[in-house]
């Protein structure tokens, strides 16, 4: 069977996910964590990208979907998946992935809710808006006794591993790539450009900003199913407006609306805290003779040092890192 | 004679307590190159926006190859033939001359979203078929040169001729056309009254005209609606135009 070129790099990745997922049984924990957490950046990061970078609309409330559908299928595994006497491996191949659908689903249906009645709003208004709805969703899940309230949900099966997180991620970049690589695709360029001229051109303005925010929100949903069995333990706090703008500055970062940039970007910023801590522990040979010295301070300072590269990083390239170079070859 | 392809009746509207367009009555036959003129403010793009849904008329109606067009949306009445550029040039600045082209096809194409997800055969043989299309298109009017060059980079003669044909490219029945000479020079315009009978006479369109620039009006308008203070004071053929007492009032003042 003959696949396109870019069915081809969505199978590679695939197996690619497939192989590394079998063999990550002897990897380091704390390495496969970090790893896998970079998948789901990956997931956030593109799907934010659709709405933010390609549809040219400002969405702030990225972690709220991401909360719904983190809760949503821990809700699944834990609640429901003890219920139908599944062995361990069916529920992690077969009903972890379901769960995963019904996560991005719900919070697709969230993205819809919130998107129909304020997508007539723009720029600011639109991230007030986004903002507080992402703020509803925490402060709702941190009253609600079924799911922990503020004290979290523990004990979330650890389902998620390298082929679920980095499939995912592949089947986002894919699918954002072909939408965005075809006539109707190009209707959310358009409509970010210009409004106007695309209302006139014949184009349904408003659908299209609803399907970016309904797919948007659907792959940050399953990025919070992913997040949920990967931590095991959910807690409304780390769904908060912090999360928001940190996937947000990895689509300012990669250069809005550019595919392999936000990508980039989502690594990038996902491996840096975890690469300062690690520095953070080690010392370096005193030149002078006497004790090493110790790095520690790289640790204490990780998210001050985190923020200053941010900074350095924006004013070197306001324009994303990866602006010119993919624009060229964007004729396809 | 010909039948009306749009017809206004007593359209009015107002914005608070300014009358912008008071009880207009006109129309464009199929197939005729229609002008419309005015000083400044008489209420010509505000015609505009409302013959292409951006308004809704608060008295009267409008009917296009005639069925009403209350309530329907800009998008609505593209689909339905009337395709318009705007007096300020708005192309999407960031994509290119072809994919400025190509998203106004979009409406020709079998194919839903999803498809393009899935990329199957008939996604792919659509796909190229209008890459075809856009690119005759574009090399009618010789636009085929800088097609993968970003629409913002052009020079402002090729943004005013690469939004026309964006406009074409939706397949229009009747072509607005806001103040095509804006900032035009003599050899600019010359050109541009050429390209407009060309359009006409190749796409078997209507076309509807504002614009300033008397000898544009006068050079290719075959009727010519005359609005002062949202009125309309006249309407006739060029010749009779230039000799309306009324008219001549209007501009030069009595």
């Amino acid at each position: 069977m003959v696949f396109p070129v870019a069915q081809r790099w969505l199978l590679a990745a695939l197996i690619l996910a497939g192989v590394a997922s079998a063999v990550s049984g002897s990897m380091d924990p704390y390495f496969l964590d970090v790893v896998m957490g970079v998948g789901v950046s990956v997931v956030l990061a593109s799907s934010l990208n659709l709405i933010n970078g390609f549809t040219g609309q400002f969405s702030l409330g990225h972690a709220g979907f991401m909360a719904v559908g983190a809760y949503t299928s821990a809700m699944l595994t834990t609640v429901v998946a003890p219920r139908l006497g599944w062995n361990p491996l069916l529920l992690q191949w077969v009903f972890f992935p379901l769960s995963l659908i019904a996560a991005g689903l719900l919070a697709a249906v969230a993205g819809l809710a919130v998107g129909a009645p304020s997508l007539r709003l723009k720029g600011d208004y639109l991230a007030i808006v986004t903002l507080g709805f992402g703020e509803i969703i925490r402060v709702v899940l941190q009253n609600m006794d079924v799911v922990g309230g503020a004290r979290g949900l523990t004990g979330v099966p650890a389902y998620s591993n390298l082929f679920w997180t980095f499939g995912t991620a592949a089947l986002t970049v894919y699918t954002v790539w072909a939408l965005l690589n075809s006539t109707h695709g190009r209707g959310f360029l358009a409509v970010a450009d210009d409004e106007v001229a695309a209302e006139a051109m014949g184009l349904d303005t408003t659908r299209y900003k609803i399907t970016a925010f309904g797919i948007g929100s659907f792959f940050a949903g399953v990025a919070g199913g992913l997040y949920a069995h990967l931590k095991g333990y959910l807690n409304p706090g780390g769904f908060s407006f912090d999360k928001s703008i940190e996937i947000v500055v990895m689509v300012i970062l990669g250069g809005m609306g550019r595919h392999a940039g936000v990508v980039f970007a989502a690594i990038l910023l996902t491996l840096l805290p975890e690469g300062l801590r690690e520095l953070g522990s080690r010392s370096v040979p005193n030149p002078f003779g006497g004790a090493d010295w110790s790095l520690d301070w790289i640790k204490e300072m990780r998210m001050i040092l985190y923020s200053l590269m941010l900074i350095v990083l924006m004013l070197m390239r306001p324009q994303g890192l990866f602006h010119r170079s993919e624009r060229r070859r964007r004729g396809a | 004679m010909s039948t009306s392809l749009l017809q206004l009746t007593n359209v009015t509207i107002r914005f608070g307590g300014l009358t912008a367009v008071s009880s207009v009555t006109a129309d464009v036959r199929e197939g005729e190159l229609a002008g419309l003129i005015g000083p400044n403010g008489a209420g010509k793009t505000t015609l505009f926006n409302l013959i292409t849904g951006v308004y809704q008329p608060t008295e009267g109606r409008i009917d296009f190859a005639g069925e009403g067009t209350a309530g329907a949306k800009p998008f609505h009445l593209t689909e339905r033939g009337i395709a318009r550029t705007f007096q300020n040039i708005r192309l999407f600045p960031s994509l290119s001359v072809s994919d400025n082209v190509r998203v106004a096809f979009h409406r020709h194409l079998e194919h839903r979203t999803w498809q393009s997800w899935l990329r199957g055969g008939r996604f792919h043989a659509e796909e190229a078929e209008l890459r075809e299309r856009t690119r005759e298109l574009l090399s009618l009017f010789n636009l085929e040169r800088v097609q993968e060059a970003p629409a913002k980079s052009l020079s402002y003669g090729d943004q005013r001729r690469l939004e026309i044909v964006r406009a074409l490219a939706t397949g229009p029945r009747l072509l607005l056309l806001d103040e095509p000479a804006a900032g035009m020079n003599p050899s600019e315009k010359d050109e541009l009254m050429r390209l407009i009978r060309f359009v006409r006479d190749r796409f078997r369109l209507a076309v509807l005209l504002v614009e300033h620039d008397m000898k544009v009006v006068m050079g290719i308008c075959e009727r010519i609606h005359v609005l002062e203070y949202g009125r309309k004071i006249a309407e006739g053929s060029p010749e009779e135009i230039r000799v309306d007492p009324k008219v001549i009032a209007a501009y030069l003042g009595d």
